[in-house]
């Protein structure tokens, strides 16, 4: 590991001050001069590796007095970004009324990494891509822009169908991020001039020509909490993957639906292990919207998930396991218990 | 473990008087130690954040297994680090340093972490507790007993991991089932696959504790 001065802040606008001091060299992100370090689960691995150098680490850990709380008021849910993952899997507020957050937490990682992991720094977590990992490939468009992609021709099982483009094909590793779309959650990031919500489908940016480039978070602001509007009992997150436990998806997929009289009234669908970004299924709600709802609909609607994938050489599979991921969690969803 | 130390019982005692672990460990923590002498450069806590500067020892304290311990380290030196190259606690192990086998694990303010995935720096201040804390008055702790009852290993490279990440799923209370102890054990991962007897073993030092 490259060596970095440590700062540690002890609240939000001193942790604001010292990210935002080197604003101006913050891309590529692997270049980043200075990072925020909270659980330090992706971004300890990434220095050790050499993938991430940062200058700088501002160790924002205190800031969980302030941001930590998970908080069910009416229909809102706030969800600090400095709650551990382990803490929001255990509350019973989201257990009774979030059944695809509580799923989508508990089914990534590790008991000891989800104690240590925020909800921030979750869904900030960087590809698996093993090309980006290994810093020995010079090619990758992601670490250093232009370079070009190891993975196109290379071991591809891994990586996404969705939202590729001809500079990366990089898979968006976590499960959280599934749920919040799904959810349809606004994301809080507090920077230099206060606090701004965004819908968190607006969150991440997909590679495009400029894959270096993953979120639309500016250098200097963190993210603070996440903001859910209503209560949704009949919530599932579903996740196919090599082994049982503790490990990434090759499939995944979340999903919130309102069903009155066996009429779907409201869909969300969001897609993970698949895409190069929290991936919002939008022609599957739109398709599922005032439809009775029966497997035949939830295999057709499936389909049309992923009519715009492009698969390489050794991921072709997961289009079709996609498809029955979606359909299996659609029906798991609808005919669940409320 | 030989014939001999099994042989005795409940607690694995040195025959000989000179035991491996103990000269291991003190040859790595003299050679660390050695080199470090200088301090930081300044305060680094406080309203606004002050630099450290990388190219000195930062000054650390740590309270492990309830004794404070003051080091002057590398900025970049992990809990598992500062355990095992600068204390002398070699009980927790480096497997493969980038929070992906559990051998590291250990307890910070009672919840299980990975120590090669924790800088510290970030530590100062919080209560760890090892797998060299958990005996108490010469006394193995349930789940250690469990662990020699059910054969629970082979080389026993992951067992300070095992044992640790178990004492914390039996606090958190996800022991109900078998099938629940697989998956929040999932973070521990066992090259000889005893995880058969690390299941008896969990539940046999869950009954144990439920019992007092």
């Amino acid at each position: 590991m490259r060596s970095f001065s440590y700062r540690r802040a002890t609240d939000a606008s001193a942790a604001v001050e010292a990210l935002s001091a080197a604003a101006a060299s913050n891309s590529p992100f692997t270049e980043a001069e200075s990072l925020p370090l909270a659980g330090g689960t992706t971004l300890i691995d990434l220095m050790k590796l050499d993938v991430m150098r940062p200058k700088t680490l501002v160790d924002i850990n205190p800031l969980a007095a302030q941001w930590s709380a998970i908080d069910l008021s009416g229909d809102h849910l706030r969800l600090g970004a400095m709650a551990r993952m382990s803490d929001v899997a255990e509350n019973a507020d989201v257990q009774r009324h979030y059944p695809v957050i509580v799923q989508a937490l508990k089914l990534a990682a590790s008991q000891q990494i989800r104690n240590m992991a925020t909800l921030g720094g979750n869904v900030m977590q960087r590809t698996r891509c093993s090309y980006f990992r290994d810093v020995s490939y010079d090619a990758c468009n992601k670490r250093n822009p232009g370079s070009g992609c190891a993975a196109m021709q290379g071991f591809n099982r891994a990586h996404a169908v969705l939202g590729t483009s001809d500079q990366c094909i990089a898979t968006y590793p976590g499960d959280f991020a599934q749920a919040l779309i799904a959810l349809n959650a606004n994301v809080e990031i507090t920077g230099r001039s206060g606090t701004r919500n965004l819908p968190f489908d607006q969150l991440h940016k997909q590679p495009g020509r400029s894959p270096q480039v993953e979120t639309t978070l500016v250098p200097g602001e963190l993210i603070s909490g996440f903001l859910i509007q209503g209560r949704w009992p009949r919530s599932v997150y579903l996740k196919a993957r090599d082994r049982q436990s503790y490990e990434f998806a090759l499939a995944s997929a979340a999903v919130a639906l309102d069903v009155q009289d066996g009429f779907v009234r409201d869909a969300r669908v969001a897609l993970g292990g698949v895409a190069t970004v929290p991936w919002r299924a939008r022609e599957v709600e739109i398709l599922l919207k005032d439809q009775k709802f029966d497997d035949t609909l939830a295999h057709r609607v499936a389909e049309a998930a992923f009519a715009t994938a492009v698969p390489r050489k050794h991921n072709a599979f997961k289009i079709e396991l996609g498809q029955r991921v979606v359909a299996r969690a659609l029906h798991q969803a609808a005919t669940m218990e409320v | 473990m030989d014939d001999k130390t099994r042989a005795s019982g409940n607690r694995p005692v040195s025959i000989s008087g000179f035991d491996r672990r103990r000269f291991m460990a003190g040859a790595a923590g003299t050679a660390a130690v050695l080199p470090l002498t200088a301090r930081a450069a300044g305060p680094i806590t406080g309203g606004i954040p002050t630099a450290q500067d990388p190219s000195l020892p930062a000054h650390v304290t740590l309270r492990v297994n309830g004794e404070n311990r003051s080091l002057d380290i590398d900025a970049r030196t992990t809990v598992l680090d500062a355990l095992r190259e600068h204390m002398g606690l070699t009980g927790s192990k480096k497997g493969c340093d980038h929070g992906q086998c559990g051998a590291c694990t250990v307890l910070i303010e009672g919840r299980r972490v990975l120590s090669c995935l924790t800088l510290a720096l970030v530590a100062e201040g919080q209560d760890i507790t090892t797998i060299e804390g958990l005996a108490q008055d010469g006394r193995l702790h349930p789940m250690q007993q469990a662990f020699i009852d059910q054969d629970a290993f082979q080389c026993g490279y992951c067992t300070p991991g095992q044992i640790m990440s178990a004492v914390a799923c039996v606090n958190e209370g996800h022991t109900g089932n078998d099938d629940d102890i697989r998956e929040y054990m999932s973070g521990n991962i066992c090259r000889c696959a005893a995880y058969p007897n690390i299941v008896a073993a969990v539940k046999q030092a869950a009954a144990d504790i439920k019992k007092g």
